[in-house]
């Protein structure tokens, strides 16, 4: 190459290099000490679980759906193709299929009187839905809950086609018309995520228990942290025998139900 | 090379005017649904993947069945595939294409599709999928377009093609191993938790893909000057009887361990399928459709009086493929969503608007392989000449 | 030259449309305005100087977001030492809470829409 050419492109690569220290300089410039600082009132828990009482629980008594879906913005679209629910209710054979015969039936129809059983996300200990994300937009945080990341996610539905439970909904249309009160404490979704319930992580990071145990009067939901032994949720654990749904797949689900 | 898919005759330009509309129609459809989301579809809550993610399932094994004329002609060298190659390899591009696009499709958020790159997740399927189908679709594009070209310029391919044609023999297999593990991973999802579910793919794409490229040989031979070669035809119809009967015997195997077994959960969704479920039979003809053209079709392929007659060999081959469409793009998805895990039954129907958003991916894959076998066909004759 | 004439007319269609921007407003007086949004805060202060937001609020937003969302961190500390509670609704637009003479001005101005109002919920505006 000619000389001339080649100091030109000496001087044009240091330039470059010139223009790039200018943000170098910020970045080494920048402060030391910690911006971001963990909720100062959060509630100390190592694993959260919860203990459903179902002996407690009222039929016709919606107080814990519907105070989590309203605080959440959980849309209602009015059909179950489009339906988004984070919490709900479903009879005994349905929680646990295969459990039920028509003996064992009377125990839930004439002893519970047809109580039905409260569903949400049991926020496993081997999650599927957690191996299956392709961006993680859902993870297992280290205090047990699986999270979801609502700016991530991309709508493949991996993961409700992972969950064993049915705990998950996409929102199949845009949810924002068919929230009744929107709550300004909480933003909503918008079509084309998946949601579904975060063990109210923002309430818990305010000091506070989550929506539908706050709710429910019978206290019937019990939430607790299961690395702590005097918690409600071990005392009622070490004094009940507690039934999870499908254990059975080693997907190790929190949430237990006291029948 | 591409300026010969510029020209051509007057059935050339039909061809891809028709399939332009389609395309244009499913365009408009596609824009519908961005706006108001997946809802427009027949899917909900209970049946989440639907008509888009049966027809990527599907199309993954006509894409790898390239491997079917790629193997014996590159590894083996038989030359009897000589002429036919270039055509599985097309076919495998314009088939992976589709997958993609119906990957695309069926995002909820499709503008966020690059986060499967900027936050790379090894445990999960779908980050290896991407990874599979992309680097596949790249292999036969570059390993057609240089042998093709090296074809033309009349000396033989450049020696440092070679290490592509030979890693796109395994990773043929890996992108139906890897779309399999998608659904045979889930513990939730007991009609896909088997085994066998690889495998499965793998003899249904060996079937279904050479009975395509048979009935696309045969298009090609009538309506240009190309022929593949009595023998070609004759060698891939053997492969696909033997491929259909593994795959039915693999459906067999499904069907014994199931209902030898007892296991309710199980049962129910070949009850589904099969017989219905509680009133609920939107499959049973479809699925018994599939019966009697599978058995058509192994019928026709086994008689080697059948198989050797063209017009008899093409009947088995739409046979074959629609009878696998059905199994794997209509049987094998929706039936692992009902009934859902908590044993509710919710019938799946795709909608209008989801039906010619299908139509126009096909015909995007159609428009394609017209092109590109317009191109083959055209380099080809012009070798000959 | 072949079809010279074809070729100069192409370049000049291409030159005017490729100086657009340059003319447009000579040509028909219709400039766009500049942005001028209004601070109506009765803070002083923002989270960060008024430069460094200028420049990088998306940036800051986008850690914002994972630091609450990824690793429950709920808290920042501004450059005048207090700390503020995380939230775009909650503490960013509850003192900029005109969004349209604020956000809006410069947004509208440089063509930019972000997706953020899709979810995050827009506070009435306070006059």
């Amino acid at each position: 190459m000619d000389n001339s050419k080649r100091n030109f492109l000496k001087i044009a690569g240091f330039s470059l290099l010139g223009i790039g220290a200018h943000p170098l300089k910020k970045i080494l410039a920048s402060k030391e000490e910690p911006k971001f600082l963990p909720p100062p009132k959060a509630l100390p828990g190592k694993r959260w679980a919860m203990v459903i009482d179902i002996k407690k629980c009222k039929t016709d008594c919606y107080d814990c759906i519907n105070a989590c879906h309203q605080l959440h913005n959980v849309p209602n679209f009015g059909n179950p193709k489009d339906e988004v629910k984070w919490i709900w209710k479903e009879p005994y054979e349905k929680v646990f299929p295969g459990e039920e015969n028509k003996y064992t039936a009377e125990y839930i129809d004439q002893t519970l009187k047809g109580i039905e059983f409260l569903l949400l996300c049991n926020h496993c200990d081997n999650p599927p839905c957690v191996r299956v994300c392709p961006t993680k937009a859902t993870w297992k945080r280290a205090d047990g809950i699986v999270m979801m990341d609502y700016h991530r996610c991309i709508g493949c539905r991996f993961c409700m086609a992972a969950c064993p439970y049915g705990s998950r909904s996409l929102n199949w249309r845009d949810p924002r018309p068919f929230i009744k009160t929107i709550n300004k404490e909480f933003p909503t979704r918008t079509r084309g995520v998946v949601e579904k319930c975060n063990f109210c992580s923002e309430r818990l990071a305010k000091g506070l228990m989550p929506a539908c145990v706050e709710a429910c009067k019978e206290k019937a939901l019990v939430f607790g942290d299961l690395e702590d032994p005097n918690s409600p949720v071990r005392e009622l654990l070490r004094s009940h025998h507690s039934i999870r749904r499908k254990a059975h797949l080693g997907t190790m689900p929190q949430i237990y139900y006291i029948v | 090379m591409l300026e010969k898919a510029l020209t051509g005759s007057k059935k050339y330009w039909t061809l891809l005017s028709f399939l332009g509309v389609i395309i244009v129609i499913g365009i408009i459809c596609y824009l519908k649904q961005l706006s108001y989301g997946l809802g427009i579809t027949g899917m909900g809550r209970d049946v989440s993947w639907g008509l888009y993610i049966a027809q990527f399932t599907f199309l993954v094994g006509v894409a790898a069945s390239a491997v079917m004329v790629v193997l014996p002609y590159y590894l083996h060298h038989y030359k009897v595939f000589g002429r036919i190659t270039i055509l599985g390899e097309f076919l495998a591009v314009a088939s992976v294409t589709m997958c993609l696009t119906f990957i695309i499709a069926d995002l909820g958020r499709p503008e966020r599709a690059f986060n499967v790159l900027l936050h790379p997740t090894p445990n999960s399927i779908l980050f290896w999928d991407m990874i599979v189908l992309n680097g596949y679709l790249l292999l036969n594009i570059l390993i057609g377009w240089t042998v093709l070209a090296a074809e033309r310029a009349e000396v033989p391919p450049p020696r440092w093609i070679k290490p592509f044609i030979y890693v796109s023999i395994p990773w043929a297999v890996s992108i139906h191993t890897v779309t399999a593990f998608i659904y045979a991973g889930l513990p939730g999802r007991g009609f896909w938790l088997t085994a066998i579910m690889a495998p499965r793919f793998l003899a249904s794409a060996f079937a279904s893909g050479p009975a395509l490229l048979i009935l696309l040989g045969f298009i090609v031979r009538k309506f240009t000057k190309f022929d593949p070669g009595k023998e070609a035809f004759q060698t891939l119809a053997k492969i696909v009887t033997y491929a259909m009967i593994i795959s039915i015997f693999f459906v067999l195997m499904e069907i014994f361990t199931t209902f030898y077994s007892q296991i309710p959960e199980h049962m129910h969704h070949f009850q589904y399928l099969f017989v219905g479920l509680h009133g609920h039979n939107k499959l049973v003809p479809w699925m018994w459709a599939f019966v009697i053209l599978a058995v058509l079709a192994t019928l026709l392929l086994i008689n080697p009086g059948t198989r050797n007659n063209d017009k008899t060999l093409a009947l088995a081959c739409v046979a074959v493929f629609i009878s696998l469409w059905i199994e794997k793009g209509l049987g094998l998805v929706i039936t692992g969503f009902i009934p859902s895990p908590l044993e509710e039954i919710t019938e799946y129907t795709p909608t209008p608007p989801e039906i010619l958003i299908t139509l126009g991916i096909w015909a995007i894959g159609f428009s394609i392989l017209t092109v590109l076998y317009k191109i083959a066909v055209a380099i080809k004759e012009e070798v000959k000449a | 030259m072949y079809d010279t004439g074809k070729i100069l007319a192409g370049i000049i269609i291409f030159l005017g449309a490729i100086t657009f921007p340059i003319w447009y407003d000579a040509v028909t007086g219709k400039a766009a305005t500049k942005p001028e949004p209004k601070i109506i805060t009765s803070e002083k202060q923002c989270v960060e100087s008024a430069t460094y937001m200028r420049d990088y609020h998306m940036k800051l937003l986008h850690q914002w977001r994972d630091q609450v969302v990824r690793e429950n961190m709920h808290l920042y500390k501004g450059i005048d030492g207090k700390t503020y509670n995380i939230s775009l609704t909650n503490t960013c637009l509850n003192c900029h809470s005109n969004k349209k003479d604020f956000c809006d001005q410069c947004h509208n101005y440089v063509g930019v829409n972000p997706t953020c109002w899709n979810c995050h919920i827009i506070p009435e505006e306070k006059g």
